[in-house]
């Protein structure tokens, strides 16, 4: 244990920690919304993310940036991210969607048991991680640099940069905006309601299916959101980008209480600095093991996470 | 019984062999175990007249060693009857089944090797036991917090598991020594008529027979285990796991049972694989085989023992097959590229068309129909 350096970049590693974990959040609401409906791990959210980082990257592309283009200008900037935000929303809720129509409905129509449903979630999971592989030769790619990191202050000592204030901003935005929607929007009572009791709300006049469709819309518009982050902070992808990062996002929710959207943006916070906190005291290379460790510890103590589970409030 | 309703002529098939005497199913059996072992020999082809080269592709795979690709299935056929304890006898999702084989190999290579960390030359006949009890210590650590959870929280974790052995293996100044990996593995005890060592480098043929007779006493534990009390408590879980526990069977414990088990099997088949390899690294045990044996589960179709051998058999010999195969017949087609890609594929498919697999279980596929049967209604949406 290396405790001089643990203390001594306490504040550098917590605002690191808050940033990664912000990104965790958002793919973690993906996991939360589909599982507070279905009760349905879905495997397949991590290439949701993975396909939004590679949308944002062909946009930029296509724009006319690489990775050896200077950062744009304030002005060219804010279009191409913007462009590439909307382009990464699109892209993910669309393989969100088209994930559930061509695998999950099937099932659902013939009635299948629990364990057919998360085997088709991890065979859609490879297929369209492996499709990706295969088109992209499996190699890593950069991307160009959008927003150039500057320090805008420092913390204690530690220096704070726009894009992690950026991606600790957008998130909190996000989640704020997913809250009021789900808890204030006719749709949003729909999907609590289904949450609840399915059939239920469906004899209530509620349309499930449309439920479904729209609980896999809103999860991939995060986790978009997410990639396009992870996009300018990082600057890289890969096909198997969103393995980790998935395996991180749904210990982060269950930490939260999977199906309870704020319990998402807490464990995701939560996530993100105890990983950094870890990576600190025993060295980088045990930082992956923290989230899988936390989530084995967690399930012995804790099954029901942090804040409970509830997307529909009472659940049985 | 639905799946009777409408008998196929494999139905018919199976029917009448099940109608013989005994003593022609056992001899029946004897024949098919006996082709097995003299599968990977030469003579048996250039007795059988196939044109000794490159051509002869009946069931030779031209572009690799045969028989090291025979061991390669066989060990796919074992993990696959492994992990139909855990997924298709008590319906439990294990994702990391890799993880357990990776324990199997490592505590080997780590007690014989004397280029190991640890420094022991135990033999190997030794170091097996002490990696199937690693094994199944492994599985009930895994197993304890996880299994009185519901099911789909052990999918999770059993994945991250056989990520973190991979992460962990994958430290140079771990206890497995990352890409260096550990060398020096003790080949299986054993000498020939003339002295040399039956288990050798080159030939991958003892392997295989090895491999081959432990499947075969493995078929016949399960077999027993199946129509024990223990194997009725799994089917019952599979079914229905509240209704199980109501009715007095031990959930929990049963549970566990399954996943220690399917562990120890994985374990074994680790512990046959870095005896004949002599030599594992991280790369040795990435995440997709995981996912290959799962494919091969259910492919065959999860819940019985045949279909667990012929889907292992499928996925592994097939791809080796059809790469010398496609050589001749001109298409060069990489199948280990398109491997996992093709296996997803067929995994989804599989679920919505054909959910009890190739080789059915009689009582699964029945479970399925009436799961059918019992669906809800749903509500028509006007844009369909």
């Amino acid at each position: 244990m290396n405790f001089a350096e643990f203390f001594g970049n306490f504040p550098a590693l917590t605002i690191t920690g808050l940033e990664q974990g912000a990104i965790y959040a958002l793919v973690a609401l993906g996991y939360t919304l589909v599982y507070g409906v279905l009760r349905l791990i879905n495997f397949a959210h991590s290439e949701v993310f993975m396909v939004g980082t590679f949308t944002a990257l062909w946009t930029w592309e296509a724009l006319g940036y690489n990775q050896n283009t200077a950062a744009p200008a304030f002005g060219a900037m804010l279009v191409a991210v913007l462009v590439g935000l909307g382009a990464a929303m699109a892209a993910s809720a669309l393989t969100a969607v088209t994930v559930e129509v061509v695998a999950y409905r099937p099932l659902r129509k013939r009635n299948a048991p629990p364990l057919a449903f998360l085997i088709t979630a991890i065979g859609a999971s490879f297929v369209i991680a492996e499709a990706f592989g295969v088109g992209t030769h499996r190699a890593p790619f950069g991307m160009p640099v959008m927003i150039p990191s500057e320090t805008l202050f420092t913390v204690f000592g530690a220096a704070v940069t726009n894009i992690q204030l950026l991606v600790l901003g957008v998130t909190l935005v996000m989640m704020a905006a997913l809250d009021q929607f789900v808890n204030r929007s006719r749709l949003g009572r729909g999907i609590r309601a289904v949450a609840q009791d399915a059939d239920t709300a469906a004899l209530m006049g509620v349309n499930k299916n449309r439920v479904i469709m729209l609980v896999f819309v809103l999860g991939g518009l995060m986790a978009g959101v997410a990639a396009l982050l992870w996009s300018v902070r990082y600057g890289y992808t890969k096909f198997n980008v969103g393995f980790l990062i998935g395996l991180k996002a749904f210990s982060a929710a269950v930490l939260g209480g999977i199906g309870n959207l704020r319990g998402a943006l807490l464990g995701g916070l939560l996530l993100g600095i105890a990983e950094n906190y870890a990576a600190g005291l025993f060295g980088g290379d045990w930082k992956d093991f923290t989230g899988f460790v936390l989530l084995v510890v967690l399930l012995m103590f804790r099954p029901t996470g942090l804040l409970g589970e509830s997307l529909g409030r009472a659940r049985a | 019984m639905t799946a009777t309703a409408h008998k196929g002529k494999l139905a018919q098939m199976r029917q009448r062999w099940s109608d013989m005497p005994k003593q022609v199913r056992w001899a029946g059996l004897a024949a098919l175990v006996a082709f097995f072992y003299i599968l990977p020999n030469r003579w048996f082809y250039e007795y059988l007249g196939f044109p000794i080269g490159s051509e002869y592709f009946a069931f030779y795979t031209t572009r690799s060693d045969f028989a090291a690709v025979l061991f390669d299935t066989a060990v796919f056929v074992l993990l696959a009857v492994g992990l139909n304890v855990v997924v298709g006898f008590t319906g439990l999702l294990d994702l990391g089944y890799f993880g357990f084989y990776a324990v199997g190999a490592y505590t080997v290579a780590l007690l014989t090797s004397p280029a190991s960390r640890l420094d022991l030359t135990w033999p190997w006949l030794a170091a097996v036991p002490v990696a199937i009890v690693v094994t199944m210590i492994s599985g009930v650590i895994l197993g304890t917090p996880t299994l009185r959870l519901r099911g789909d929280y052990l999918a999770i974790v059993t994945l991250g598991f056989a990520e973190m052995i991979r992460l962990y293996a994958a430290r140079n100044d771990g206890l497995l020594q990352g890409q260096r990996g550990i060398p020096e593995v003790q080949h299986p005890p054993g000498p020939m008529v003339d002295g040399r060592p039956l288990f050798g480098v080159v030939d991958s043929k003892p392997y295989y027979w090895l491999i081959l007779t432990v499947i075969i006493v493995i078929i016949f534990a399960m077999r027993n285990l199946e129509r024990s009390r223990v194997g009725r408590a799994w089917v019952a879980i599979r079914e229905d796991e509240d209704a199980a526990e109501i009715m007095g069977v031990p959930t929990f414990k049963y549970k566990l049972w399954a996943f220690a088990i399917g562990a120890a099997v994985g374990g074994l088949t680790g512990a046959i694989f870095a005896g004949k390899q002599t030599f594992i690294n991280s790369d040795s045990f990435l995440l997709e085989s995981s996912i290959l044996v799962l494919a091969a589960v259910i492919l065959g179709g999860a819940g019985g023992i045949k279909g667990a051998i012929i889907g292992g058999a499928l996925t592994w010999y097939l791809p080796e097959w059809f790469r010398g195969f496609g050589q001749i017949i001109g298409l060069d087609f990489d199948t280990a590229e398109y491997r996992i890609l093709i296996f997803g594929l067929i995994i989804i498919v599989m679920m919505i068309f054909r959910p009890q697999g190739l080789v059915p279980n009689r009582r699964r596929a029945a479970e399925f129909a009436d799961r059918r049967k019992e669906a809800v209604p749903q509500e028509t949406v006007p844009s369909e």
